[in-house]
């Protein structure tokens, strides 16, 4: 086990409340792997949708709040697991710092930024931003992960899905954004046969989710499509939104068609937590992979949920 | 120098609008050893020629300055002038107070004052002036062309027609490049290999031409006139001079490798001819393949099948070298591999293939016979969505430039699929259409209209694969919509890029390059034949993407470039090089380590024995690096002596 891997925490809003068992799971193995996980003391809204906006100093605000904040506390590092506060939080960042990550002192949006918050000495620029993901592949090793296996997977059929917000714009990506495969060692650690299926980048509609469900329903519809037609018995998550999306899209549609659930939406830390025999905290009681049976996903239950 | 004139250009309005010219006139006059200043409108026409030509013999001027534009324009010109007065043209210099001076000045006072001071300045230059006489060097008559493609076999004739030597070097088995791929030609449609393979043999058969194949050029040293190139022939394991080309060997050789010829949908042997019409006619084994090593022999079945006992697994490369006057590179294209788009499913798909590996297909002589079949299953594909600008015009995933030949070709193939399979569907998107070219747009059209192939105007985002068939992601800008299409067989019409070796070729060639990797010309517009080393010429793909008609149009071009330079037994070069003082040089070699043209070289010297510095005035581009970085002060640049630059600046400042 790694001696003192120790990283700063950045929940971000919907980790404290819909996926609880996200953080949970990522706390519980993070810990089997002696990763000393340090949550912020305290920390506001990472910002969230606007960062998608075009860039203006407003939607950058809130980040840097939370990364002066993590430099006070002493973080050179911090983690988080919401694919968007990592969206949010990285690109905030890099307008800190050039393309090779070294701060740049003059950069005009330091300066803007700093000005404008009337903070003296201001964000540094000096903190670098991981997504949990990054920072399992950038300090552990699969192997480690492989030597705390308790119920390997057995060859279940687990597909990733990266959706957008890790992998794009290709300045913040973690992996590549055309071909992601960040996930693929870990997965195969646990025992799980790795699914590579087309449609692992695509959107999962994102916030659309509150104006036009339909239209998240057609696309999560194709994506949960694709995933089973290349033989998935399951989807691995990164994503608060995506899982939701995902899977809560998925119930409601099942509860109308009372048809067999269609597939398990999963966080990849909650594969992780249950191959490593781990206790976490969990809110669905119907998250046990093995026993739901890979049911069929047709567009036109889909249509029918609108 | 006692008696200099001075020749002040208004450039129309372009000087005369900032700067007084008659009080500029009147104050340069009264400079000494001045005998005479004098304004025209324009100083480069006839009249104002005339008027220089005629001072200088009149007055008797030992020196003269015109005041005008940028040397670059008209130094040239005014030389001429002087030259034809009788006067040294290095003894006529130029005072840029037009770029340097009104263009950037508003002020007129301001304008003047400082047009003055310029030519002031340029006055003390011209007074340390010396009289220098152009020198020669010989040339040889050969010309050495690399890359055996269409362009290079096109200059080869060309030049060989005029009576000349030509070294014909291509680094692959055979002549004919990627033309000899193709299947029938825009727009025209008349047979690829019909149309190139007679020249393929003419150029074989050409007394003037020695034909190197399976060779690379790979040293070449000396100047314009004077190139003296080593060539390295890899050992094709067969003797060159005994195979018949009858190709026996081949059913006998247990290996089977992918066809580069077919773009790797057909099978080869490891021993093998690329193509039947390949020139010339002989076999080579392919070392990479073969089951024998460089110290063990293996299998000997083709060695034991040739009658002509033309295998020989003990050959060696061997070099040769000669001496050529002038160079021409025609080293082609390649297209960017699939695998660099990620989207379009990278090298995953057999069912994606590019515009060539299409082309072998369409081809009589190809992998499937001139029919159109998937790779995958050898089905007939009823659904073909041609995707154009893959990877061009697109610097996120590819290269930022227009391919050019690509909506010209798609369209081609996008007909000979529909000839082939008249039931079968064609797509085409594209982001424009450019077809700029003569019979270019008409065939075009017809293939839009009479062919009831679909064209949409958009960029396809995504492509995978569902079951047997692809699911093509795009749009249609046009009609603002998403378009989804099942296809069986995509074809990219992927980005041309430079052949591999050229970035080598331009270190071994002291070339200049471009941000796309093909090679750069002199000059875009006056220049696009000639590289910007001189006596290195420039034909087809290597200098950018090209069709066929523009290829062997700049090969012709080239070819003339070169025989033009082999017209003469001696060219002229500039004396405006570097000189080495011997007694004052210290033999450190700073400045040899500074040349970049590789000028400058060290040697003993032949009073002293001690280590001096020597210019090689041919190599010399006069750019004065040797002279500034010379701490004893022992270069000097002729025409731009440390004399002349000090008494131009205390005359300025």
């Amino acid at each position: 086990m790694p001696e003192g891997l120790r990283v700063g925490y950045f929940p971000g809003c919907t980790l404290k409340t819909d996926a609880r068992d996200f953080e949970s799971s990522a706390l519980a193995v993070a810990g089997a792997l002696g990763i000393e996980v340090a949550e912020l003391s305290r920390w506001n809204c990472c910002g969230t949708v606007y960062s998608l906006d075009a860039v203006n100093l407003m939607p950058r605000l809130a980040s840097v709040h939370n990364l002066i904040r993590a430099e006070e506390e002493g973080f050179s590092e911090i983690m988080t697991l919401c694919s968007m506060c990592y969206n949010t939080l990285k690109r905030t960042n890099n307008l800190f710092t050039s393309i090779n990550s070294a701060v740049v002192a003059d950069a005009p949006w330091r300066t803007a930024i700093n000005d404008f918050l009337c903070l003296d000495p201001g964000y540094s620029g000096r903190v670098k931003i991981y997504h949990f993901l990054e920072f399992l592949r950038e300090k552990i090793k699969p192997e480690q992960v492989k030597d705390l296996v308790v119920r390997p997977l057995d060859g279940l059929a687990v597909a990733p899905y990266y959706g957008c917000l890790l992998l794009r714009p290709k300045e913040i990506a973690i992996d590549d954004p055309e071909k992601p495969e960040i996930l693929t060692p870990f997965l195969s650690a646990l025992g799980a046969k790795v699914i590579d299926f087309p449609l692992n980048n695509e959107c999962c509609g994102a916030y659309q989710t509150a104006m036009h469900p339909e239209a998240v329903a057609r696309r999560a519809c194709r994506i949960i499509s694709s995933a089973q037609s290349e033989g998935a018995d399951m989807i691995a998550v990164s994503c608060p939104l995506c899982h939701y999306n995902l899977s809560a899209l998925q119930n409601a549609t099942n509860s109308r068609q009372s048809g067999p659930k269609a597939m398990p939406i999963i966080y990849f830390t909650e594969i992780m937590a249950r191959a490593m025999g781990l206790n976490y905290q969990t809110d669905a009681a119907n998250m046990t992979p093995t026993s739901v049976p890979p049911g069929r996903c047709r567009a036109s239950a889909w249509e029918a949920a609108k | 120098m006692t008696r200099l004139g001075v020749f002040i250009c208004h450039c129309g309005k372009n000087i005369s609008r900032t700067v007084n010219i008659e009080a500029l006139r009147k104050k340069v006059s009264t400079l000494t050893d001045v005998v005479l200043a004098k304004d025209y409108l324009y100083m480069c026409s006839k009249p104002g020629q005339t008027m220089i030509a005629d001072d200088i013999r009149e007055h008797r001027l030992d020196g003269a300055l015109v005041a005008a534009c940028s040397p670059r324009l008209h130094g040239k010109t005014f030389a001429q002038t002087a030259q034809r007065a009788g006067l040294n043209p290095y003894l006529l210099d130029m005072a840029n107070i037009r770029e340097h001076c009104s263009w950037v000045h508003i002020d007129g006072a301001e304008g003047t004052e400082k047009a003055f001071s310029i030519i002031k300045g340029s006055l003390g230059r011209l007074h340390y002036a010396e009289p220098l006489e152009p020198f020669q060097s010989p040339v040889t008559k050969r010309v050495l062309v690399i890359g055996g493609g269409v362009a290079g076999i096109q200059a080869a004739l060309d030049i060989a027609n005029s009576g000349h030597e030509v070294y014909l070097v291509e680094k692959s088995p055979s002549l004919g490049g990627h033309m000899a791929q193709l299947g029938e030609t825009f727009p025209t449609l008349d047979c690829s290999s019909c149309i190139l393979t007679p020249r393929m043999v003419e150029v074989s058969q050409n007394e003037y031409v020695h034909l190197f194949s399976y060779a690379e050029a790979t040293r070449v040293e000396g100047n314009i006139g004077q190139f003296q190139v080593t060539v390295r022939f890899k050992p094709r394991y067969i003797d060159e001079t005994l195979c018949t080309g009858c190709g026996d060997c081949v059913p006998t050789c247990p290996v089977v490798v992918p066809n580069e010829f077919d773009q790797g949908l057909g099978a080869r042997k490891a021993v093998y001819l690329p193509f039947p019409q390949a020139v010339p006619a002989v076999y080579t084994i392919d070392w990479d393949a073969c089951l024998n090593t460089d110290k063990l022999i293996i299998c000997e079945n083709c060695y034991k099948s040739c009658e002509a006992r033309a295998i020989n697994f003990l050959m060696e490369p061997r070099e040769i070298t000669f001496e050529v006057g002038a160079i021409i590179l025609s080293t082609g294209y390649e297209l960017m591999p699939v695998a660099h788009i990620g989207e379009y499913g990278g090298d995953g798909y057999e069912d994606v293939i590019d515009g060539l590996q299409f082309e072998r297909m369409l081809s009589a002589s190809g992998p499937t016979g001139g029919v159109v079949r998937r790779p995958s299953d050898g089905r007939i594909p009823q659904n073909v969505v041609f995707v154009q600008c893959a990877g061009s015009r697109d610097p996120e995933h590819g290269v930022p430039y227009c391919s050019k030949v690509c909506c010209m070709y798609t369209a081609k193939q996008a007909l000979l699929y529909k000839h082939a399979v008249p039931d079968g569907q064609a797509y085409v998107f594209y982001i424009d259409i450019r077809a700029a070219g003569k019979g270019h747009e008409e065939f075009v059209q017809k293939v839009m209209s009479e062919e009831r192939i679909l064209y949409l105007r958009g960029k396809v985002s995504k492509i995978f694969k569902s079951g047997d068939k692809l699911v093509v992601w795009g749009a249609d800008t046009l009609s603002g919509r998403q378009v989804e299409i099942e296809a069986d067989l995509v074809v990219l019409a992927m980005a041309v890029i430079p052949s591999s070796g050229s970035q080598k070729l331009a270190r071994t060639l002291h070339i200049a390059s471009d941000l796309g990797g093909f090679f750069s010309e002199a000059h875009p517009k006056l220049g696009p034949l000639e590289s910007n080393t001189d006596g290195i010429f420039l034909a087809g793909a290597a200098q950018f993407a090209k069709d066929i008609t523009d290829t062997v149009s700049q090969a012709t071009g080239a070819a003339g470039k070169a025989l033009s330079l082999l017209a003469n037994d001696f060219i002229k070069l500039e004396p405006t090089v570097s000189k080495v003082e011997e007694g004052l040089c210290r033999g450190c070699g700073l400045c040899a380590s500074i040349c970049p043209f590789g000028a400058v070289t060290m040697s003993p010297s032949e009073k002293t024995g001690a280590m001096v510095a020597g210019i090689n005035p041919v190599l010399c581009k006069g750019c004065g690096l040797c002279a500034a970085g010379c701490l004893s002060g022992a270069i000097n640049l002729r025409g731009s002596s440390f004399k002349q630059i000090f008494a131009q600046l205390e005359e300025m400042v």
